[in-house]
Formats: structure tokens, C-alpha cells, sequence
């Protein structure tokens, strides 16, 4: 049975590929078999941030357009046997991804027994972010604590529950988990940014997990070594949680405190 | 909280007004959800029909649609000015 689990957001630059990254390679590192797909045609960016970027030959556009087989175009992750990255295509042709084309690539995945699909949408309500969604099982909507985050992700759920198809069908809707991501926990503590309550109330679901803002995501970013590999980061620890929630696992809520400050910051209200 | 806080101004948590401004504009933008996508251009026409007998303000009309069991059901009003105080054209089908 494979599920396929789409990582979208609405707004750029929220996370989404750092995401998508972080919870493929946390799947394959449990053992299943998973490939983790970029929907962003144009922008082809996913490869960086797994590091494989030198080893893209043939893209998603290539296989949709029958240029060369699935195989070719998946790459092996060199940490991860079992994990592989499908990069997008750098074509400017907005119409390339085709409904049909996604359909069968995703149908060939299923035959050749991968155990999860990762989507990474691109940002936006266009057609890379609609057919990135289309055949989702479930949904991790990436927000940041802001408010223009925080709209667009009501505005992806919203198109979650009627634009899929699983809506069309009327089956089982699309599970839907919420992921915070860049939380600062000293903003949240001095009234500057909202809180995971805050976000949890307005949009009303299930948490999946809250990624703290780290350096560590640069620097892994920098490195083309997704976050979740980095167990001295914050972030690739809390990944690591939220993967595990994924899962089934309950694991408690980590990094929403500030970290307690000394005797002259508190006097001084550093 | 430092000793010397008391020196910075005083001001309503920003948080809580981002999030108070969210409430508002998500609960709206829910409302709008689902409703055909004629339901504008239904608004301007019939506004326009309207201000051949009743000069009404733009924003004078509401209109949703709403379940009702096995029907979807149009539901309008439109706030006639302060002249015919009280009046309401109320429509439903």
C-alpha cells in the first residue's frame, strides 16, 4: 500500500522543501521505501537541499513526456538505500506537468512497491500546487507563526477538502496535519509572535509537529544534508518527532519553551 | 520581565492582534467557501438593479448561500438606506 503524502503550504519560503526533505529522509531512515518528488517546475530546488543536485540527468517532465523510464530519472540518495528524489524539470513550460502524466508516474511508483510518495509543491494555488495536492492521501501544510502563513494555509485547506481527488470521489478526505515551522519560543514568551495554540485555534487542526527557527537548517541547507540527518539541531530533532508522529508514534512537544536565562539578563531584561 | 520594563512603553501584545485580525478574516473567508463562483458577478447585477429604484450603498448587499437539507438555498438582503428605516427586501429561492 503506498501513501502518498503532499507537503504544501500556499506561501513560499515557509519551509516546504526543507520539509518535504527532512520527512522523506526520516521515512527511508525507518526502513520504507520512499520517493520524494518536486512539483516545482522552473524552480527545481529540492535536489539541492537533498545534495544530489550534480546527479539530476533525467526530471519529472522527462518521464511525464516518455523521454526516459521512472528509473532513469530516480535518484538514489547516497545515505539511504531506500530513499530516492525525482527532480523537477527547469523547463519554463507551465503546462508540462499534465494530470494524466502525474497519475501514471504515481501508478508506476505503486507497481515498483514504494511505501510513500513525498510531494513538494510548489508555492502558490496554480497548477504545479493543484496536482501536487490532486492525489494526496494526506496533507502536511506547512505555516509559519504569521499572518499571511497562517491565511494561505486556510486557504490550502480549504482546496484540500474539495480540489482532490478524494474529494471528487468522495471518499475518505485528505488527513490533514498541521506543521509550525521557524517557531521562535522568546517571541512567542514576549507577546511578538503567536503561539501554537494561537495557530491551532484559528485553523483548527491536528498539530504534527513544531520545528523551532535554527541555525542548523542553514547550515544543512548550505550543505545538501536535509536537517533531520543533523541530531545536534533543534530543528532536526524536532523532525525527527514529527516523523514519528507521522507514524503513529506519540512523542511530546518539544522546544516551545525559551531557554532560561540567567540572573542579570532576567534583572535586565535581556 | 527585567527590573527596568516599566521604561519601555507599554503596549498591546502584537501577538494578539494578529491573531484576532486572523479569526476575523479566516471566519469570513470560511463563509465564502464552496458558494458558486457567479454568486460576485450575481452581487454587482443585482446591485445594479437595485440603484434603478433605491439608492443603496455598495456593500448594502448580503448574499450567501446556504444547506438546507436536499437544497442549496439563495439567501438575500439588502439594508435599504436610513430613509425607509427598518425596511427590508428579504428574498429567498
Amino acid at each position: 500500500m503506498t501513501e502518498i503524502i503532499v507537503v504544501t503550504s500556499g506561501k513560499g519560503g515557509v519551509g516546504k522543501t526543507t520539509t518535504s526533505a527532512s520527512i522523506a529522509v526520516g521515512l527511508a531512515k525507518r526502513g520504507k521505501k520512499v520517493a520524494v518528488i518536486d512539483f516545482d517546475v522552473g524552480l527545481r530546488n529540492l535536489d539541492l537541499i537533498m545534495g544530489c543536485e550534480r546527479r539530476v540527468v533525467y526530471d519529472f517532465v522527462n518521464v511525464i513526456h516518455g523521454e526516459c523510464t521512472l528509473k532513469q530519472a530516480l535518484i538514489k540518495d547516497k545515505r539511504i538505500e531506500t530513499l530516492h528524489v525525482l527532480a523537477a524539470s527547469q523547463t519554463r513550460d507551465k503546462d508540462a506537468l499534465t494530470k494524466e502524466g502525474v497519475e501514471k508516474v504515481l501508478e508506476d511508483l505503486k507497481q515498483d512497491g514504494f511505501d510513500f510518495v513525498v510531494c513538494d509543491s510548489p508555492a502558490g494555488i496554480e497548477k504545479g500546487a493543484y496536482l501536487a495536492m490532486y492525489f494526496a492521501d494526506r496533507a502536511v501544510v506547512v505555516v509559519n507563526p504569521e499572518v499571511s502563513s497562517v491565511r494561505d494555509s486556510d486557504r490550502i485547506l480549504g482546496l484540500l477538502s474539495s480540489k482532490t481527488r478524494r474529494a471528487e470521489l468522495g471518499a475518505a478526505p485528505v488527513e490533514q496535519h498541521l506543521l509550525l515551522t521557524r517557531y521562535n519560543p522568546q517571541r512567542v514568551a514576549d507577546g511578538d509572535m503567536m503561539s501554537l495554540d494561537d495557530v491551532k485555534e484559528i485553523l483548527g487542526i491536528e498539530v504534527l509537529g513544531v520545528i523551532p527557527e535554527s541555525e542548523g537548517v542553514l547550515t544543512a541547507s548550505n550543505s545538501g544534508v536535509p536537517v533531520i540527518l543533523d541530531d545536534e539541531s533543534n530543528a532536526g530533532r524536532a523532525y525527527e518527532d514529527a516523523v514519528a508522529r507521522l507514524c503513529g508514534e506519540q512523542r511530546p512537544m518539544r522546544f516551545l519553551e525559551a531557554p532560561k536565562k540567567g540572573l542579570l539578563a532576567r534583572m535586565f531584561g535581556g | 520581565m527585567g527590573i527596568f520594563d516599566f521604561l519601555r512603553a507599554r503596549q498591546k501584545s502584537t501577538a494578539n492582534i494578529a491573531r484576532e485580525r486572523l479569526r476575523i478574516i479566516v471566519a469570513q473567508e470560511r463563509s465564502q467557501r464552496g458558494a458558486p463562483d457567479y454568486l460576485p458577478l450575481l452581487r454587482r447585477e443585482l446591485l445594479e438593479v437595485i440603484r434603478k429604484y433605491v439608492n443603496v450603498d455598495q456593500d448594502a448587499i448580503d448574499i450567501h448561500v446556504e444547506k438546507d437539507g436536499e437544497h442549496d438555498v439563495l439567501e438575500l438582503s439588502v439594508a435599504l438606506p436610513e430613509r425607509a428605516a427598518g425596511a427590508q427586501l428579504r428574498a429567498e429561492g
